[in-house]
């Protein structure tokens, strides 16, 4: 229970911080619209109009993962910069507990990309909003940003050993965008590379929304996003363990 | 006139690497190299799904493109970043040439985008099977260069705003976001309304690239030297703005003792 409501109060207290913040203002909304507008011209000049709405979600996804990226890479440098990640570190609650609702809330920021590209997509490019399966959709959006957001609390596991953990989120957004298929299809990548986007969360979260909003089948990508998700959390569960004792072992947790 | 290229070169040397000193290579290479691999693996393969252009569209757009990261970054924060490292009132307490000590931070940086861009272009040889003819190649250089440094004077505009405003990563960021929608990066320009065609003929890139795809499909510098010198224009025009802008800012900034404040 106590854990619970420390996960809630701050999570409250990150979507609080992030709303007000011009960088998340900048990667949630702004980003998003301007990738979505590229790509709805790309689409028109195509030829496939039919496709505005496939473009628009897969750009709102894209924004929730440069959110989720950039805030859990910044979470534990911005906590460096600030001297106060030593303090987190110390503090009685597992450190997993303490990342968990900030990695959440990046992610949760992060769906402000999504109502974005489809409002975006609907004043200005008159892309449809009808959806092929509602309840499907209020189910998948919610899935797919929570298994973004422990993917998050993943990669800022690794982030307590790396210093310079921004220049690696500048690395991973564009790969990830790619290899999830997230507005095109992962079909015209090299079949090597397949097995990469299978265990994406973004790759199961694109397809079940598109497949709610679209028509599909979307119960079963839906699955695997949480079923993803799960073995995030327990992969960062386990590393944050090693990683964090490693950091204090070797003095380097608050170095920038 | 000696003393201003020596405070042009050596002066700007030393402020990029002063100002640049957190660069390692663990830092350099997944920023300025591993992003515009994945930037251009992506645009390609979004143009081949979308049907909106053939690969060299893409990946001369892009290529180019990508000398924005070091020139607008870059740029931005060999200006405005003096005054967060707080040796901004030293720089202007000096009495050394303003125009010598602005432009020469530019060199570097400008260095540093042609070597961005020019990796770009060999990503997509590499990986995208890019061909361009092999008598492209210099004008082809020629092209980048000038657009590079275009972008740099546009990079000044923002590091001379960042003198005063907060904010200013925040406009960097968006400015270079921009410049993937409105330059032609991986829309023809033509399909755009036609507001978005004039904002983006009025700044840097946009004509660069649409001189980079000539050349790279064949035509010759003379037969894109309109472009060029188009280019070339806008570029000269955001320097002499910049430096003004530079020029008021620090006296404004002084009349009103701001100079330092964050």
């Amino acid at each position: 229970m106590t854990t619970a409501l420390l996960v809630w109060k701050m999570l409250l207290f990150r979507l609080k911080e992030f709303a007000v913040s011009a960088w998340f203002l900048l990667i949630s909304v702004l980003q998003p619209i301007i990738f979505a507008t590229i790509a709805f011209y790309m689409f028109r000049t195509g030829g496939k109009p039919g496709t505005l709405l496939y473009a628009a979600l897969g750009a709102g996804m894209m924004g929730i993962w440069s959110s989720t990226l950039f805030g859990s890479g910044g979470a534990l440098q911005w906590q460096r910069w600030q001297g106060t990640l030593e303090l987190l570190v110390a503090s009685p609650p597992p450190f997993v507990i303490v990342l968990l609702p900030m990695a959440l809330a990046t992610s949760i920021t992060g769906a402000y990309a999504l109502v974005s590209t489809l409002v975006w997509g609907r004043l200005l490019f008159g892309v449809p909003l009808h959806l092929a399966h509602p309840v499907a959709f209020a189910v998948a959006v919610p899935v797919t940003v929570l298994a973004l957001g422990l993917m998050g609390l993943l990669l800022a596991s690794s982030f307590v050993l790396y210093r310079h953990a921004n220049a690696l989120s500048n690395l991973l957004e564009y790969p990830v965008w790619v290899a999830s298929g997230l507005i095109f299809p992962i079909s015209l990548l090299p079949g090597w590379s397949h097995p990469i986007s299978w265990i994406l969360a973004p790759t199961w979260g694109v397809r079940a929304i598109r497949a709610a909003a679209l028509g599909g089948s979307p119960w079963g990508p839906i699955g695997w996003a949480a079923l993803l998700g799960v073995v995030y959390l327990a992969l960062a569960a386990v590393f944050l363990r090693i990683f964090e004792y490693q950091a204090r072992a070797r003095a380097t947790l608050s170095l920038t | 006139m000696i003393r201003f290229w020596r405070v042009f070169f050596v002066g700007g040397l030393l402020a990029y690497r002063a100002l640049f000193n957190w660069i390692r290579p663990w830092i350099y290479i997944p920023t300025m190299l591993g992003a515009p691999i994945f930037q251009l693996v992506f645009f390609t393969k979004l143009g081949q799904y979308s049907g909106a252009g053939d690969k060299s569209f893409f990946v001369v757009g892009n290529a180019v493109q990508v000398c924005a990261m070091s020139s607008i970054y870059g740029m931005t924060m060999a200006v405005a970043n003096e005054r967060w490292f707080g040796t901004l009132g030293p720089l202007l307490a000096s009495p050394a040439n303003r125009l010598a000590v602005f432009l020469g931070r530019g060199v570097p940086v400008l260095a540093n985008g042609l070597f961005v861009s020019a990796f770009g272009f060999g990503i997509g040889v590499v990986l995208l099977g890019f061909r361009p003819p092999t008598h492209a190649i210099p004008a082809l250089a020629v092209v980048v260069i000038v657009t590079a440094a275009s972008c740099t004077a546009f990079g000044m505009l923002l590091g001379s705003i960042g003198l005063r405003a907060k904010d200013f990563f925040f406009a960097a960021n968006l400015a270079y976001f921009l410049m993937l929608l409105f330059c032609g990066v991986n829309i023809p320009l033509h399909v755009m309304p036609e507001w978005m065609q004039i904002v983006g003929r009025s700044v840097p890139l946009t004509h660069g690239i649409m001189a980079a795809r000539r050349v790279s499909a064949g035509a010759s510098l003379g037969d894109v030297s309109g472009l060029v010198w188009a280019e070339l224009g806008i570029g000269a025009a955001y320097a002499a703005s910049a430096y003004l802008l530079f020029r008021f800012l620090e006296r404004e900034s002084r009349r009103r003792a701001v100079l330092d404040t964050l």
